[in-house]
């Protein structure tokens, strides 16, 4: 059989036109079928042992495009390539071919799917910005499902990850996925991983570089150490970093490929928050996404158990939520008590010069011993440790480890008069795009709190936000960090801290435990916020490493 | 300069101002700095520097340190410093944790402190004193609110909200003229329930004597609408900020002029203009610029003018006094806009400088924005506070940097970017003219060299008049050269008839080449004329000799003499060349012999037959030049080539929304296999029955050989192409592009693509010039070079707005996801129309192409039915 005709074209999938996708998805079915007789007819014949070996390849090549098939069937924003994909797929098992299902339960694992929208009831506005997204991609990640939660904010999300990978910028096409790959892989995020693996390969990327960062071109592998610290401690960033990279002759950086890169490392990195942080499942096609086991062989998917996260655990979760329900009530009561006390009582007990100063060092402090109890290593999943060297590198805290970290004021360089200007400056647009999505991020707000409306949350936003920032080591002048301590409990700041610093330890557990009455749309609310504050907070240390270098 | 000198000196009570360029070093990075009214002292805050430097001839003195106390507070972590101008020891500075502090510098003790307003939840980004009052501070602040205070008082006296206030607002709708007749006045108080018996028409001023000796807790001598704020009357109160987000606030600038008004600029954009009086709603507001606005100073002259800056690099000026904000100025720097403060004494001067990336402090004219008029580029990191040394002299400026120094800058020591400018333009008139401006002296000492030049350039020497108001008059005066075309001789008619006559695709190679062959000899360019069959005859002369085709050739033999009579030598095209390409020489030096050459050319080449001699490509051409007329006789007719070209071209026209992407190879390849033989292979026989015109037997026997061995055109691709470089070389790129393209692959391999490139792009270009939109349209398709063909993939997407609902229409082009209904109905078949749409200018009402069409022969009146009578054309 020519290889030219396995070629299976999915691009044409992702247009508009309803015949164009028509004639794709004909070609596609023609390709199957025709693969499936193949197969079919070599398994009747008596078995070669030469044949076993290229038997077993097609075979993985049939599965590969069937689990591509069944995503479509599931994620794909247009009905008609829906409907045919399972009609294909019921058309491969009538003739006696395995075909997969998908395993977990929907785009999250903390999340139930029955609270997530479902591909196809969304209203026309979100079936544009699907659209879109399928368009550019050829696929409906579920992270764009579990965002939609909060259209706002997706919209402008997937236009600034649009423009970073797809549209002008100084980086070529498989540079920008690679730094994807590297910038997950920092938080052994397979799920990034396995995703831009593919986006690589589909851009026309070399292969090899796929088995390590040893293998990719020098200056990918001096951009290594950028990744490391920004990953794990972007406060140690010095200018040296920066010209580093500028100035290592052929290998060398340019200032405006160098802004591109740690927008994307940024990016990346707290977008391995997010993935970890709302349990994100494995995409239907990718491997831990489906299966071509019959259902009843077993009942829990294989990166529930890689996560720390077993069936055990939930059932204790379960039983333990039912039985506090009216304690976590009582959380919520409290916590708008909180806000209230603290809105009143602001102008008539003014705290020190000193004392505040020093609320904001024992928040600091106090941040570093944040962890969950359950700190187990976690061995990282299978292939993704060799995207990056020394694994050992990871969050260390300031305090902990006698290095003494100067607080970073962010009066003094902030994004919104020094970052974006100096983004906008080396990388047009981006500045503008990363921006928008800041301010969403910060402004989002729908006035309620779990079954409480016309809430002003704008406090305890900012109380998250500055927490993240806090753990940095990123300090408003203007900010009394007491309001932290009193809006955040211990439950929470664990997860703040394990999703922003360590994501690859977050559990459902520990989802499950904070802000036990919220929606899971809120959860996600705070993933969002939790992420574009990690994404400033690094974006800050590397910029300014950068004006630095300039002066 | 007298006067001024004298205004100087009254204004400092006694001295003029004297110093020179200096700097000093300081401890800390300054964050903001003001000076004195004295104009000889200068304060300096930033987050670990408080400091007070006195200016003096030679050197800053350091006069006092405002920050005391072991622990050092956050409270001193300035973010802005104003010293009062009506008080020598009173000034206010802005703290990055949110306090607004007041300092006395006439306390005895060591801690200048005098009062701490601690009201702001957030960041105060800028603190402001009255111009006339002494006892009045404004702030504001990151939170989103203004703050006037009282210094006599404990708390503010008024808050000022930045939220935008209802809806319908935001647009630059007037609330309220600025500048209110002074009988306004009583009327406000009255609304705050405070009997006036005798309004004055203007409030009380305090004398300035006065204002420094008051005792802070006396009420007396209090203008009336202070007192009446200081009722109860904060309409937003302390509390968190309402529901909906209030903008940070940047700037916020009294009025010099008018009384009761100030100004503030906002992180979303706006600026807003407010009533003191009035905190319950801004007076005006509008967007002045795209991000942050971080910066406004107020015109200290022309009251109406506002100068805002923001992040998006713009400076703007508003005229504030019209109906709506009118932005008069724009001048558009390299950098976000940290600060920006109007120039002393020259009405149309500021002084910006930048938050990032530029050092520099620039000094524009705005009316001049492209150019700053001075520079200082002292500063070795971003300079973050500005200040005129005083308000009446225009020659000092102080700054303030995060490098850690304070700076003066004399004027006269400014670097003027003008002189490091190279002004130097060159221009092509209506008619061929060329205009050519340089820098005076340049042209001076050329034109002094040239002594000859005079009669046959007719260079004319232009001098600006003179305006005073104008800055850089002596700096940047250029000289402006025309170069003046002979009459006729500049005319372009031969490029326009060439490129709408000629083809280029879609009919066998040798008839394209015979076609422009014609084109070319009709419109007298024997060269080019020459060259096309010459083309001809070496890749379409495969000898595929068929008798029937031979008889049929010589029959025909006797109507095609023309191209015989001429007989082509390569050496001798240079000069003829020249004719069409003089626009290039735009140094003019030889311009007599070109047009001679026009009409010698033929003759040249006529005489040259005998030169041929031993030549491949003569001979060849002689003997090939001479079939398939018949074919020319009927194709090249002009009254059929023209009807032709016109059909060709308009179906592309027409439908110019997609093309297809892929690289086809231009028509005449595929047709050529096909359509070729029968003439083409008349060629040898018809070359032995005509050859004998008048040249030497032996030219006959060489073609035989060449083609018994059957050279290979390959054989000449080299010669084609060095061909083809030496017009495009001559600036014939017209000529070039289209052989190009008719040969197709045939060369194009032997030029590299870059050249190629080139030379499509310049065609492309020159077309475009002319107007030849159609022509130059075919040209991009038929270019196989990547970088050309995709010209017109580039947006070539059309905007459709909807006709009910006035949205734009995102998905398709015909209907409205919005209102869901069809927005572009035809008038005739009341169908959705999904292709072509032609309507009608006049009425708007349109349809299919095709319906419109038929309606229109049969009705002059609009298929609408709305009266209109409609044209079709």
């Amino acid at each position: 059989m020519a290889e030219g005709e396995n070629e299976v074209r999915w691009d044409g999938l992702c247009s508009r036109d309803s015949t164009t996708r028509e004639t794709a998805l004909e070609n596609i079915k023609q390709t199957i079928l025709r693969k499936t007789e193949y197969l079919r007819s070599v398994k009747e014949t008596p078995l070669r042992p030469s044949d076993g070996l290229s038997n077993a390849v097609s075979l993985d090549g049939l599965n590969k495009l069937l689990a591509h098939l069944l995503m479509l069937s599931k994620r794909c924003p247009f009905k008609d390539v829906r409907e045919k994909s399972e009609f294909i797929l019921k058309s491969v098992q009538e003739l006696g071919i395995r075909i997969p299902r998908p395993l977990g339960h929907g785009p999250s694992r903390f999340i139930p799917e029955k609270e997530i929208l479902q591909v196809g009831s969304e209203d026309a506005q979100m079936h544009t910005v699907f659209a879109d997204s399928f368009a550019a991609l050829g696929r409906l990640d579920n992270i764009t499902l579990v965002m939609v939660f909060h259209p706002q904010y997706l919209e402008s999300f997937l236009k600034t990850q649009h423009y970073l990978l797809q549209m002008d910028g100084p980086l070529p096409l498989h540079y920008r996925h690679y730094i994807g790959i590297m910038a997950a892989a920092r938080h052994q995020c397979s799920y990034l991983v396995n995703l831009h693996v593919n986006d690589f390969l589909h851009v026309g990327g070399d292969p090899k570089w796929l088995n390590g960062l040893e293998n990719a071109p020098q200056k990918l592998q001096n951009l290594g150490e950028l990744n490391k610290v920004l990953a794990h401690r972007p406060w140690l960033i010095t200018k040296e970093h920066i010209e580093g990279l500028l100035k290592a002759e052929e290998h060398s950086w340019s200032l405006a490929e160098l802004v591109h890169a740690v927008v994307l490392l940024t990016h990346y990195h707290s977008l391995a928050s997010f993935t970890f942080g709302c349990g994100i499942s494995p995409e239907i096609h990718c491997d831990g996404g489906h299966t071509f086991r019959p259902p009843s062989v077993s009942n829990y998917c294989i990166c529930d158990i890689t996560n720390g996260n077993h069936s055990v655990d939930e059932t204790q979760v379960n039983s333990a939520g039912n039985v506090s329900v009216s304690d976590s009530f009582f959380e919520v009561e409290a916590l708008m008590e909180k806000m209230r006390q603290l809105q009143e009582c602001r102008d008539e007990e003014e705290a020190s010069q000193e004392e505040m100063a020093s609320r904001f060092e024992i928040e600091k402090r106090e941040s570093m011993f944040v962890f969950s109890s359950d700190d187990e290593e976690v061995t990282p999943a299978r292939d993704v440790s060799r995207h990056f060297e020394d694994t050992s590198y990871g969050y260390k805290d300031f305090s902990r480890h006698g290095m003494h970290v100067p607080t970073f004021r962010v009066q003094d360089y902030c994004w919104e008069d020094h970052g974006y200007s100096l983004v906008n400056r080396l990388y047009p647009d981006v500045g503008q795009l990363i921006d928008e999505k800041f301010h969403i991020a910060y402004n989002l707000t729908y006035n309620t709190m779990a079954m409480h409306k016309d809430v002003d949350t704008s406090m305890l936003r900012r109380a998250i936000w500055n927490y993240i920032h806090c753990m940095f080591g990123i300090r408003y002048d203007d900010y009394d960090y007491g309001e932290i301590n009193q809006l955040l409990d211990r439950s929470f700041k664990v997860y703040i801290k394990t999703v922003v610093c360590t994501p690859e330890k977050v559990t459902k557990r520990m989802y499950d435990s904070f802000w036990r009455q919220f929606k899971h749309s809120e959860k996600v609310h705070v993933n969002l916020l939790l992420i574009e504050a990690r994404m400033q907070a690094e974006l800050l240390y590397a910029l300014r490493a950068i004006t630095r270098y300039m002066t | 300069a007298m006067e001024k000198m004298s205004r100087v000196t009254t204004a400092l009570g006694g001295s003029a101002l004297t110093g020179r360029t200096m700097h000093c070093h300081l401890d800390a990075p300054a964050n903001a700095i003001s000076v004195c009214r004295d104009a000889a002292q200068v304060v300096v805050a930033g987050r670990s520097i408080f400091k007070i430097y006195a200016i003096e001839d030679e050197q800053f003195v350091e006069k006092l340190n405002l920050r005391v106390g072991r622990k050092p507070s956050l409270n001193l972590s300035c973010a802005d410093v104003v010293w009062h101008q009506m008080d020598e020891n009173l000034l206010a500075t802005a703290a990055t944790n949110g306090v607004v502090v007041t300092w006395n510098l006439g306390r005895p003790s060591r801690n200048k402190q005098d009062q701490l307003f601690t009201e702001h939840k957030r960041t105060v980004n800028k603190v402001c004193f009255h111009p006339t009052e002494a006892h009045v501070l404004l702030s504001g602040s990151q939170d989103g609110f203004m703050k006037c205070f009282d210094l006599r008082r404990k708390d503010s006296v008024s808050t000022f909200s930045g939220e935008a206030p209802e809806a319908g607002r935001a647009d630059g709708e007037v609330l309220w003229v600025c500048h209110r007749p002074p009988d306004v006045f009583p009327e406000s108080t009255k609304k705050v329930g405070l009997e006036v018996s005798t309004p004055p028409s203007r409030p009380p001023r305090l004398g300035r004597r006065q204002a420094c000796d008051s005792s802070p807790q006396s009420l007396q001598g209090l203008p009336p609408w202070l007192l009446s704020l200081l009722e109860p009357l904060t309409f937003s109160p302390h509390g968190p900020p309402p529901a909906g987000q209030s903008e940070s606030v940047r700037d916020v600038q009294f009025s010099i002029r008018d009384y009761f008004t100030f100004a503030s600029t906002f992180e979303n954009g706006n600026v807003q203009l407010w009533d003191i009086r009035r905190p319950d709603r801004c007076e005006r507001m509008f967007t002045a610029h795209n991000g942050p606005v971080f910066c406004c100073d107020w015109h200290p002259e022309d009251r109406g003018w506002l100068a805002t800056g923001g992040r998006d690099k713009m400076v703007k000026v508003w005229d504030m006094t019209t109906h709506r904000a009118k932005e008069v100025h724009c001048v558009q720097t390299i950098a976000s806009v940290a600060r920006v403060k109007w120039r002393p004494e020259c009405r149309h001067h500021l002084a910006t400088c930048s938050m990032m990336v530029d050092h520099n402090i620039y000094v524009w004219d705005v009316r001049r924005p492209f150019v700053p008029a001075a520079m200082f580029e002292e500063h070795r990191d971003v300079t973050t506070g500005i200040a005129w040394r005083h308000p009446h002299d225009p020659s000092f400026l102080l700054s303030g940097s995060k490098d850690s120094t304070l700076c003066q800058h004399l004027f006269r020591d400014a670097s003027q970017p003008v002189e490091r400018a190279n002004p130097e333009g060159l221009c092509y008139g209506l008619f061929g003219d060329l205009a050519f401006a340089a820098k005076e002296s340049l042209v001076a000492t050329e034109s002094g060299r040239k002594p000859y030049a005079g009669d046959r350039r007719h260079p004319i020497f232009f001098k600006r008049k003179l305006d005073p108001a104008e800055p850089f008059v002596g700096l940047a005066s250029s000289a402006l050269s025309v170069f003046e075309i002979e009459p006729g001789s500049g005319s372009m008619s031969w490029f326009v008839d060439t490129a709408e006559r000629y083809a280029l695709a879609g009919r066998p190679l040798a008839e394209l080449c015979d076609h422009n062959a014609k084109v070319a000899r009709e419109l007298g360019r024997n060269q080019v004329a020459q060259t096309w069959t010459m083309l001809r005859i070496i890749y379409c002369s495969p000898g595929l000799a068929s008798a029937t085709s031979l008889n049929h050739s010589v029959g025909k033999g006797s109507s095609c003499g023309v191209p015989l009579m001429n007989s082509f030598n390569l050496k001798d095209m240079a000069p003829g060349l020249g004719s069409e390409t003089r626009l290039d020489r735009s140094k003019g030096d030889t311009r007599s012999d070109t047009v001679l050459l026009d009409s010698s050319a033929t003759l040249i080449t006529n005489e040259d037959n005998e030169e041929t001699e031993g030549s491949d490509v003569p001979a060849d051409y002689l003997l090939g030049d001479v079939e398939g007329e018949e074919e020319e006789l009927y194709l090249l007719d002009p009254e059929h080539a023209h009807p032709e070209e016109p059909e060709y071209v308009l179906p592309q026209e027409a439908f110019p929304l997609r093309h297809e992407i892929v690289d086809t190879p231009p028509g005449p390849e595929h047709l050529q296999d096909k359509a070729d033989s029968p003439h083409v292979s008349g060629s040898e026989a018809d070359a032995a029955s005509l050859a004998p015109v008048d040249s030497s037997f032996s030219l006959i026997s060489i073609p035989h050989a060449l083609y018994d061995t059957r050279l290979p055109p390959d054989f000449f691709s080299a010669l084609v192409c060095d061909m083809l470089r030496f017009y495009a070389e001559q600036g014939d790129v017209q000529m070039a592009v289209s052989v190009l393209i008719v040969l197709g692959e045939r060369v194009r391999k032997d030029i590299d693509e870059q050249t190629q490139e080139h030379w499509y792009a310049s065609y492309i270009d020159l077309l475009q010039r002319f107007c030849l939109w159609n022509v130059s349209n075919q040209v991009v398709k038929l270019s196989t070079s990547r970088a050309i063909s995709c010209l017109n993939q580039a947006s070539t997407t059309l905007h459709v707005n909807c006709s009910h609902c006035k949205r734009p229409m995102s998905s398709r082009g015909w209907v409205c996801d919005r209102c869901h209904r069809c927005a572009s109905m035809c008038a005739v078949c009341h169908h959705v129309v999904k292709g072509l749409f032609v309507w009608c200018q006049g009425c708007s009402h349109g349809g299919h192409l095709q319906h419109i069409m038929k309606w229109l022969e049969g009705s002059s009146h609009c298929p609408a039915g709305c009266g209109h009578l409609c044209e079709y054309s």
